[in-house]
């Protein structure tokens, strides 16, 4: 097998022994013998709802929202050209933030608060697109970049102001949790309709693949070689703020992910994008899979995943670059 | 193979060059010599439709430049910008595969017919050796000869090459300038542009003098180049000798 061929083995081994491990720890502890027992459908009842109930749609989440983040992160990351991208760059979950925040400013119910964080998203990005793309006499990526740090700070204070004003006995820490991400009351259909989405946002990556590629040249080098380099932005734009808006509406905001993973699978498969899209997806999956699993299992109160991703991630970062013989 | 008519050219709202007049055929060589800033890159970017043109006409393959798409410009006419940096670390081989993408459906990855027009790219430059070496780790020479490799990739007729030589050692720019002599040979145009003027003597069978972006000067080199327009161009005083058994060189004068 080929080093690279190594690579993938390696990490769907391990995404398929962490969602095993997912599945067996917890406060209720399930032993191997009855998670077979349950994929074999013989199960006792108790086991079963604890599996397919309780932990099925949590890990789930974890291995969809994980997925999705990484992969629009290495999509950005090449088409912005730096490494040291993330997919919040143009503002999308800064976006889905305050569609959060408003809606429980405003106390509705969870699935508005979804739906909110979605459109947020979106709505964030597309007016980050409409006047970056208005600026016509600068390099069309800085101006797309600007826009969306002048564009981000302007949400973020705004977020700040309902923070202050939201009631700090039950609006407030709602707001905090939300803020701080979390995988513990994904429900079932709303993963499902998360996940439908991030599907209709990877499907464009994926068939384009090979022309992400060349939009990591410099704009008038990928147009020479005759790509429409404005018409595949938007589309990859789209396509990536897609994906992070549905993982974002479902699991809140998780840092890091989007930015470390994709980094760290081009160290290990190299930059060509129909090698590392899904071998990033691999990576991220994993990853908050493992981040999820111990967040819920390292002490009696929950810790936020998106404090975890940065304790783990900064340390694993240094060691993969240390390691790492090339510069990205 | 290429025949521009009162070109004007710059960026919206500031015109850089006009009244630029040529044609080059297959096989044919042409050296743009000019000063800094005196618009050779611009003129270069509207040849190839990256910028619009002002006024005049660009005429590529006999057909106007605006009615051709992206892909269409690409699969006749190779870009060789200046310096390019690589920010990501691609193989030498996926970087000269990324010239067939024109030749590409929209959905598709390079195949093995690809493959195989890059290697023997590669092999005709000889950087067969380079294939699997990252970009961003090779010397300044041999990321020159990896974009020229990915502009041949595109199988062009007309190569387009911005200062191919800048940066290069004197050996390095020899063989560049050898390089392009035989890609005519093959029939391909080449137009370049170079700060050396000797370089328009050694490859070129026709020069374009651009200075402030109008052409000072159209016509062979041995016509062209003299102590008059490099004194025009460059603003120093320069001895153009012929030498014996053929050829010409520049020898410029130091003031005391």
């Amino acid at each position: 097998m080929s080093s690279r061929g190594l690579a993938y083995a390696v990490a769907a081994a391990a995404l398929l022994g962490l969602t095993a491990l997912a599945f067996a720890v917890g406060r209720y502890p399930i032993s191997p013998a009855d998670l077979w027992a349950v994929l074999a459908g013989d199960a006792p009842v108790r086991v079963e709802s604890v599996v397919l109930q309780i932990r099925g749609p949590r890990v789930m989440a974890a291995i969809v929202v994980g997925a999705a983040l990484a992969a629009a992160g290495s999509a950005y990351q090449g088409m912005f050209r730096n490494p040291l991208v993330s997919p919040d760059i143009l503002g999308v979950s800064t976006g889905a933030a305050l569609g959060a925040v408003v809606a429980i400013f405003f106390s509705v119910d969870t699935f508005v608060v979804q739906l909110s964080a979605f459109a947020g998203g979106l709505a964030a990005v597309g007016l980050v697109y409409w006047v970056g793309s208005r600026l016509r006499r600068h390099e069309p990526l800085l101006a797309l970049v600007l826009t969306g740090v002048v564009i981000g700070t302007l949400l973020g204070s705004m977020i700040a102001l309902l923070k202050y004003l939201a009631d700090p006995y039950n609006r407030l820490p709602a707001i905090t949790y939300w803020l701080l991400g979390s995988l513990a009351s994904v429900a079932p259909h709303d993963l499902a309709a998360a996940a439908a989405l991030a599907l209709l946002g990877l499907a464009p990556m994926f068939l384009l693949r090979w022309r992400i590629n060349v939009l990591a040249l410099p704009d008038d080098e990928a147009r020479s070689l005759g790509v429409d380099t404005a018409k595949l932005r938007t589309l990859v734009i789209a396509a990536a703020t897609l994906m992070t808006a549905a993982a974002v509406a479902i699991s809140g905001i998780i840092g890091w992910v989007g930015l470390l993973i994709p980094h760290a699978a081009r160290l290990v498969v190299g930059p060509d994008f129909g090698r590392l899209l899904p071998f990033s997806m691999l990576l991220g999956a994993a990853f908050l899979l493992a981040v999820d699993t111990l967040c819920r299992t390292v002490s009696s109160v929950e810790v936020p995943p998106g404090v975890l991703t940065a304790l783990i991630g900064t340390p694993f970062f240094l060691w993969l670059f240390a390691l790492a013989r090339r510069s990205w | 193979m290429l025949a521009v008519k009162s070109l004007a050219f710059g960026f919206p709202g500031r015109t850089v060059g006009r009244d630029v007049a040529f044609g080059l055929a297959g096989g044919e060589v042409m050296c743009v010599l000019g000063p800094n800033g005196g618009g050779k890159t611009t003129l270069f970017r509207t040849l190839l439709g990256l910028l619009p043109r002002q006024a005049g006409s660009i005429e590529l393959n006999g057909q106007a430049l605006e009615s051709l798409s992206r892909a269409r410009i690409a699969r006749l006419a190779g870009y060789v910008p200046q310096g390019h940096a690589g920010y990501f670390a691609y193989s030498v081989l996926e970087f000269v595969l990324m010239g067939r993408t024109s030749h590409l459906d929209p959905y598709s990855v390079p195949g093995r017919q690809d493959r195989e027009v890059a290697e023997r790219v590669l092999e005709s430059l000889n950087i067969s050796h380079l294939a699997a070496r990252p970009v961003t780790e090779i010397s300044g020479g041999e990321r020159q000869l990896a974009v020229v490799g990915r502009a041949l990739a595109q199988e062009p007729s007309l190569l387009v090459l911005d200062e191919p030589t800048a940066g290069l050692d004197y050996g390095n720019q020899i063989r560049v300038l050898e390089r392009m002599l035989r890609l005519a040979e093959s029939g391909i145009a080449v137009l370049f542009s170079s700060h050396d003027p000797d370089h328009a003597f050694l490859c070129a069978q026709r020069a374009l003098l651009l200075a402030e972006g109008r052409s000072l000067a159209l016509g062979a080199p041995v016509d062209v180049i003299n102590a008059r327009t490099l004194e025009r161009l460059y603003g120093v005083s320069v001895r153009v000798l012929a030498l014996e058994g053929g050829g010409h060189t520049c020898l410029p004068a130091l003031r005391p």
